[in-house]
């Protein structure tokens, strides 16, 4: 009967298994009517970097609409995450872990890339709340926690107010309710890549996640993974709001160079040829099924282009064929493995330096059998530089010892002001905006009356650069203090500096972190530029809009940059010591108060009576000496024991008396506890 | 010297113009002719307290020296005080206070005295236990000796001379003194309340400044040795150790008001030593307060033992604390034990000082009833 029944058991199941695909199937059809979806999307980005490094940006986004109906149900939406959303009302987050610093210099500091991804070491937290402003501070202590175990990371120490502050108006988006933190010690590695790899549909075993291997990744210059969210909001009662949950990873890495042995001095030049192979070790082997879109780009900037289009110009007037310098990249000079699906020219609307061109490939079009591996070779030798942010900004330290110490944020111009704002530079009053926003540690204590401002390195009054300035001063072992300004200098400037001064604080043994020789780290300072927006528009086109990094990269943000994270070498006391400092301590206290007593109940004749008696009691040599050493110690005259002994039997008297009173009380004492 | 004056943030904030600095030298000069005035007062008192036990002609009045001067020069010329001065710390204006106090106690200027203990309480908080030595100062005025000696004196002789005798202890200047202090107290507390409400108001400032000093928070070195105990002490016995070290101020105060009653600027001496060794935050401008009032019993503390020791001690603590701060603090080669250690010292230095002194004092108090009883024997001994 057993047998019999098995095989109707495991058809039962199967019925139920196709029936229940069906019914989800038939749900997702009924939701199609209403045009809303939970979507999710795939797409990496590649780019060459001017020091013959690439970067891949990798771009996740998995939305889900508000509705009513799913309840809380998600096909494709991680739980876990809007379950945090609906739990702490979160009107927006973002969270990155990063290894490694942006090189500003050398990678660019203006595209969107940068300006929206490049991240301070460490961990970075930030998050809109939906809530009262009283309860602000309990969600966002529960937010870490909760992150804290989602992410594997310690991101459970943003909880004390020590770690958070409350940027009024310089972080982008400027709300009451947002709260920043971040964690510039936090080690970041695979463990927390693991879990946000688990956030999508088709983890790393599917789709373009597939190349995300560990080794090759951790290998790089710069690594930031990001996860940002919206919560959309629900407009009515009931509704679960929409999220749009955006995780990005962002690595720099450095192609093995085949022809490294080359010994041309033009071949060294040549910029490093490279391919998903070679740099990730693996292949892309179809989509992920559940991805709406799976497209992988190659994106060549505005300074590339521009240097290419001059390349190319020099070569066909060599070939007097007459430019036409639109179709340079059909003939480039590099060569690509495979066909771009579509060529996007950026609109160029302010930059004279050229636009950008970006190649789509879709990754639908391969399969297992025949993987899609993008190579990119390079024929000719080309130097070009990335587009910089206004002003390069950099933070360091000044001063020697432990005592005291100053921070000084420098800005210097780059090529970008020399350029194109010498358009501007005709109008007199030309001014750069500049904002700046820092958080220091409660124990870095910062005297704000010791800002100095330096213009051109000329020493300048405060007022006429600073235009606004929010200052919360720190609180010891209660809060950060927080300085956010609002900068406006001359469009002709060439650096600006803003010194403080400071005091290191004294901590208790117990808040040195494990390693306290090493230092502390002040977190970064973010430096922005709110009159330019970091914004690549590409050709008004549908798939444009359909594709959320190209959106993405069409918002209007505006142009940030973070300094570097500051190490600040503090004092230690001798960690091994409490025991002795306790005892050596108390020990002079009681020196103190004991001496001091003995002194206050001292009477001098009565003393010397005393001293008598004893020594006419007893007549040994010993106590003789005893006596005599006693007597000179305290600086008197020994007088030798004449007197005769005053009344013994009075002393044995006082002395039975003690003993039977310490009897009496040990005996009450007995009685009363038992 | 820059753990040495503690308070540098007003420093830097406000007082770093010259004419600020001016100001706080104005205000040690005032504070020495104050301490000279009073000193002469006591030096009249001691005179006059001799003449009424006849002990003219055994204790020369030649020799007697002129205590105020040399205390106010002990105040001016210590280093201690110079360098309070130099570093701008705010030092000077806590001790001028007291002195303030004192004075006006001495020379029964009530609500001078008064003023000077209600803004010396409100500037550091413990000068407030020098209320004890000023209601003995106002009740049965400066320092004597004990007045069972004037009245064995006065027995042995038979000689009934009322003019001669110390007055009794009287409580109007008290009554006076309370409704002083408290009208006091209650203007800066109102100025204050004015002055901070925008900032949390009254309440706020008591958080933030006695509560800052009676839990020791800052823990950054100074010449005391609280810092790097609650620096390296386990967090749950803080509070207990908090509550040890403050006790034992308060736990002094009584023997040393029993033993010491009759000489109320003595008494108000041994405890500005004592809570300027056991303060959160000591620093050596207090220091230079209690050495310079040393300077007013130079007569009584003639017999003190240790003195040279004890001068000693200080000159080495004062030369080898800064560099062991530097080498802690400036090169890191050193290590915050030797700081430590000579914080250490320097508080065992205090001790003595004070215990030798009172002990100095008794004794001279004894040698002074063993001249009018007439023993024959040593007086000091």
């Amino acid at each position: 009967m057993a047998l019999l029944q098995r095989p109707f058991f495991v058809l039962l199941l199967v019925l139920t298994h196709q029936f229940m695909q069906y019914w989800i199937a038939f749900g997702s059809v009924n939701e199609e009517g209403q045009k809303q979806e939970e979507e999710f999307n795939e797409e990496l980005l590649l780019k060459p970097l001017p020091d013959r490094k690439v970067l891949a940006h990798f771009h996740f986004q998995s939305s889900a609409p508000p509705s009513t109906s799913n309840g809380r149900h998600h096909h494709i939406f991680p739980k876990a995450i809007s379950q945090l959303v609906q739990k702490f009302r979160v009107k927006e987050m973002e969270l990155s872990f990063t290894q490694g610093r942006w090189n500003y210099e050398s990678w660019g500091g203006f595209d969107p890339i940068p300006s929206s991804n490049a991240k301070p070491p460490g961990v970075e937290l930030w998050a809109v709340f939906d809530v009262p402003q009283h309860q602000i501070d309990a969600s966002w202590q529960n937010l870490t926690h909760t992150l804290s175990g989602l992410f594997c990371a310690s991101i459970n120490f943003l909880e004390s107010t020590t770690t958070y502050s409350a940027p009024e108006w310089s972080f982008p988006p400027a709300s009451g309710n947002l709260r920043y933190g971040t964690l510039p010690r936090e080690a970041v590695c695979t463990e927390n890549l693991t879990p946000w790899l688990k956030l999508l549909p088709c983890r790393d075993k599917a789709g373009i996640a597939v190349l995300l291997d560990r080794p090759s990744i951790y290998r790089g210059f710069y690594h930031s993974q990001r996860l940002h969210l919206t919560s959309t909001g629900s407009g009515s009662e009931g509704m679960v709001s929409g999220i749009i949950l955006e995780q990005t990873l962002t690595v720099v890495l450095q192609p093995n160079s085949q022809r490294a042995g080359m010994a041309y001095a033009s071949e060294r030049h040549i910029q490093p040829s490279w391919s998903l192979t070679s740099i990730f070790g693996k292949q892309v082997s179809g989509t992920c099924v559940l991805a709406k879109s799976s497209n992988v780009y190659l994106l060549l900037d505005r300074g590339l282009v521009a240097e290419l289009e001059h390349l190319h110009k020099e070569n066909e007037k060599s070939a007097e064929n007459g430019f036409t310098s639109q179709n340079f990249w059909t003939k480039p000079s590099f060569e690509l493995s495979a066909d771009p699906d579509r060529i996007f020219i950026e609109e160029n609307s302010l930059h004279s330096k050229g636009s950008s061109v970006l190649y789509k490939f879709q990754v639908e079009k391969y399969s297992e059998s025949e993987p899609f591996d993008l190579s990119l070779t390079w024929k000719i030798p080309v130097v070009w530089l990335s587009q910089q942010a206004p002003l390069h900004a950099s933070r360091f330290l000044m001063g020697s010892g432990n005592e005291r110490g100053a921070i000084a944020i420098s800005l210097k111009s780059t090529q970008l002001s020399e350029g194109f704002m010498g358009a501007n530079a005709d109008d007199e009053r030309c001014d750069l905006q500049v904002n700046v926003f820092q958080v220091v540690p409660w124990y870095v204590k910062v005297y704000f009356h010791s800002l100095q401002v330096f213009v051109n390195q000329q020493p300048k009054a405060i007022s006429d650069i600073i235009e606004k300035i929010h200052v919360s001063p720190s609180k010891d072992k209660v809060s950060p203090g927080v300085m956010e300004m609002v900068l406006k200098l001359p469009c002709k400037v060439n650096s600006a500096a803003l010194t403080i001064e400071f005091d290191k604080g004294f901590l208790h043994i117990d808040e040195y972190p494990p390693d306290a020789n090493q230092g502390f780290d002040i977190p970064s300072a973010i430096i922005s530029f709110p009159n330019f927006h970091a914004s690549m528009i590409f050709l008004k086109d549908d798939s444009v809009n359909k594709s959320p990094l190209l959106s993405k990269f069409q918002e209007k943000s505006p142009v940030m940059s973070y300094t570097e994270a500051l190490l600040v070498p503090l004092t230690t006391p001798d960690f091994s010591m409490p025991y002795n400092v306790i005892t050596i301590t108390c020990t002079v206290f009681a020196l103190y108060f004991g001496s001091l007593l003995n002194v206050l109940r001292r009477r001098v004749a009565e003393e010397e009576r005393f001293l008598k008696e004893k020594a006419a009691k007893k007549t040994g040599r010993l106590s003789l000496l005893l006596s005599k050493l006693s007597a000179k110690l305290r600086g008197r005259q020994w007088e030798p024991p004449s007197s005769p002994p005053a009344s013994s039997s009075f002393i044995n008297a006082k002395l039975v008396f003690k003993v039977i009173l310490v009897a009496g009380l040990a005996v009450g004492w007995q009685y009363f506890f038992s | 010297m820059v753990p040495l004056c503690y308070c540098r943030f007003l420093d830097r904030l406000q007082l770093r113009e010259l004419k600020d600095s001016l100001i706080i030298f104005c205000t040690d000069v005032f504070s020495a002719m104050l301490i000279r005035a009073t000193g002469q007062n006591l030096r009249l008192a001691y005179l006059f307290s001799l003449e009424s036990l006849d002990l003219v002609k055994q204790i020369e009045v030649s020799e007697i020296l002129s205590s105020g001067d040399i205390a106010a020069l002990i105040y001016l010329w210590n280093p201690f005080t110079i360098v309070a001065c130099v570093g701008l710390s705010t030092s000077p204006v806590e001790n001028m206070a007291v002195i303030l106090c004192l004075y006006g106690a001495c020379s029964r200027l009530i609500p001078l005295a008064a003023f000077g203990w209600v803004i010396a309480t409100h500037l550091s908080l413990y000068p407030a236990i020098l209320i004890i030595p000023v209601i003995f100062l106002l009740g049965c005025g400066p320092d004597a000796p004990p007045r069972k000696l004037f009245l064995q004196r006065h027995q042995q002789e038979e000689v009934l001379n009322q003019s001669k005798l110390p007055l009794g202890f009287s409580w109007r200047p008290i009554i006076h003194f309370a409704f002083w202090a408290l009208l006091w107290s209650v203007y800066v507390l109102v100025l204050c309340g004015i002055s901070l409400k925008q900032f949390g108001g009254i309440w706020e400032m008591f958080k933030s400044t006695y509560g800052f000093i009676l839990t020791v928070e800052d823990l950054s070195p100074n010449i005391g040795v609280l810092w790097y105990f609650f620096a390296e002490v386990f967090d749950f016995f803080r509070n207990f150790f908090l509550i040890v070290f403050h006790v034992n101020i308060i736990f002094m105060i009584l023997p040393l008001a029993i033993r010491l009653c009759h000489r109320p600027c003595f008494l108000a001496f041994v405890y500005i030593a004592i809570f300027s060794m056991l303060k959160s935050y000591p620093s050596v401008g207090d220091s230079a307060l209690y050495l310079g009032l040393l300077g007013w019993f130079v007569n009584e503390l003639a017999d003190m033992q240790f003195s040279f020791f004890l001068f000693c001690g200080y000159f080495g603590v004062s030369l080898l604390s800064p560099v062991m701060h530097n080498l802690w603090i400036w090169r890191g080669t050193g290590n915050a034990n030797f700081y430590f250690a000579t914080a250490m010292v320097y508080a065992c230095l205090q001790i003595i000082l004070v215990v030798e002194g009172v002990s100095a004092m008794l004794n001279h108090d004894r040698k002074l009833r063993n001249l009018t009883t007439g023993k024959p024997r040593d007086a000091k001994s």
